[in-house]
């Protein structure tokens, strides 16, 4: 009886420390998706024309947006929060990757990403791939784009969430658009002192 | 008789003048977001104050093919863009084109908007009598990169 009792204790104390040893779960402003079903690595041109996978960034935070250049509103607005992220996160500014991938490939072509880009940040990488390549790596981060058509011309709706991934390619974080570069670099902060794993 | 004509027609003038007065729609801080070559579209942002009831039905642009009016809404995390008809101009309301909200989509551009081009943008308006005018603009292009921060 004495021996079992003793025994119970053990398991008990073990379960404490195994419980101990995982880091409190990290307050987000924004949506914290670790762990959810994405497929976040790719395979995408750049403007140099070489093929890029998340691996070209191990070692790396990487924040992603979908969007496309003749967007006149919410994509240059989140590419210039993006430019003040990177701004307040100081020191650790280079352990950010900022990438822009195209949802319409047809119209960003390689040059106008990379100059679009550089107007913004000459360390921002805008990615392009053909249609259904584009589909596929959207469908893998569970964003959404339309083509809509809009007088002589067409317009894209597409999901406006700003995805950041931990330096092993995991995804970490969704930050919307309505947050501020303050609210962001303060969850990437966060992310980049956070203990927790899953 | 003689003076008493001499009113009325100062009377008149005043009036009118005051009509004139009424009728100036104001346009504030008229801007365009400055574009990188290549790049066939780019957004034009303004305030809008009108005297009376009246709508934005066209905008025209000679820098641009053609010059729309569009909504941006955001819902469920998805920007939607789309073409409005007009915009209510509600008397003595500053409407806001801005971003997140209405803006004049300048498509097919004739060439690269440089950041300090002015741009000149022709603004349609018409009053609940049917009666339009137009309003000469002057935008002034904002850097591509730097245009949300300067605001």
């Amino acid at each position: 009886m004495k021996r079992r009792l003793f025994l119970l204790a053990g398991t008990a104390g073990l379960l404490t420390l195994a419980a101990c040893e995982q880091a409190p779960k990290p307050h987000y402003n924004g949506m914290d998706l670790t762990g959810g079903d994405y497929k976040p690595d790719f395979k995408l041109s750049g403007p140099d024309g070489r093929v890029y996978t998340l691996a070209d960034f191990k070692g790396k935070y990487v924040m992603v947006f979908f969007g496309f250049t003749q967007c006149p509103d919410v994509c240059p607005t989140a590419l210039s929060r993006a430019v003040e992220i990177r701004n307040k996160l100081g020191a650790d500014a280079g352990k950010l990757q900022v990438i822009f991938i195209s949802i319409d490939p047809e119209r960003d072509t390689p040059a106008l990403l990379g100059e679009y880009m550089r107007a913004f940040d000459p360390t921002f990488l805008g990615l392009r791939t053909d249609p259904q390549n584009t589909a596929q790596t959207a469908f893998n981060y569970k964003v959404f784009y339309r083509r809509v058509a809009s007088g002589s011309s067409y317009t894209m709706d597409h999901t406006a969430i700003s995805y950041v991934l931990d330096p092993q390619g995991r995804m970490r974080l969704g930050l919307k658009h309505q947050m501020t570069a303050d609210e962001c670099a303060q969850d990437i902060k966060t992310l980049m002192t956070a203990k927790y794993t899953l | 008789m003689f003076q008493l004509k001499t009113v009325v027609a100062a009377t008149l003038a005043v009036l009118s003048l005051s009509a004139a007065a009424q009728s100036a729609v104001t346009v504030t801080d008229p801007w365009v977001r400055a574009t990188v070559p290549q790049q066939k579209a780019t957004g034009a942002f303004m305030q809008i104050t009108a005297p009376k009831a009246m709508r934005l039905v066209e905008v025209r642009a000679s820098v641009a093919g053609t010059a729309e009016i569009h909504e941006m809404s955001m819902a469920d995390n998805m920007m939607r863009m789309r073409q409005v008809k007009e915009i209510a101009l509600p008397a003595g309301k500053a409407v806001e084109l801005k971003p997140g909200g209405y803006h004049v989509m300048l498509l097919n551009l004739k060439g690269q908007v440089k950041a300090g081009d002015k741009i000149p943008l022709s603004l349609v308006v018409e009053g609940e009598d049917k009666h339009r005018e137009i309003i000469e603009v002057t935008a002034v292009a904002r850097p591509l990169g730097g245009a949300a921060a300067a605001h």
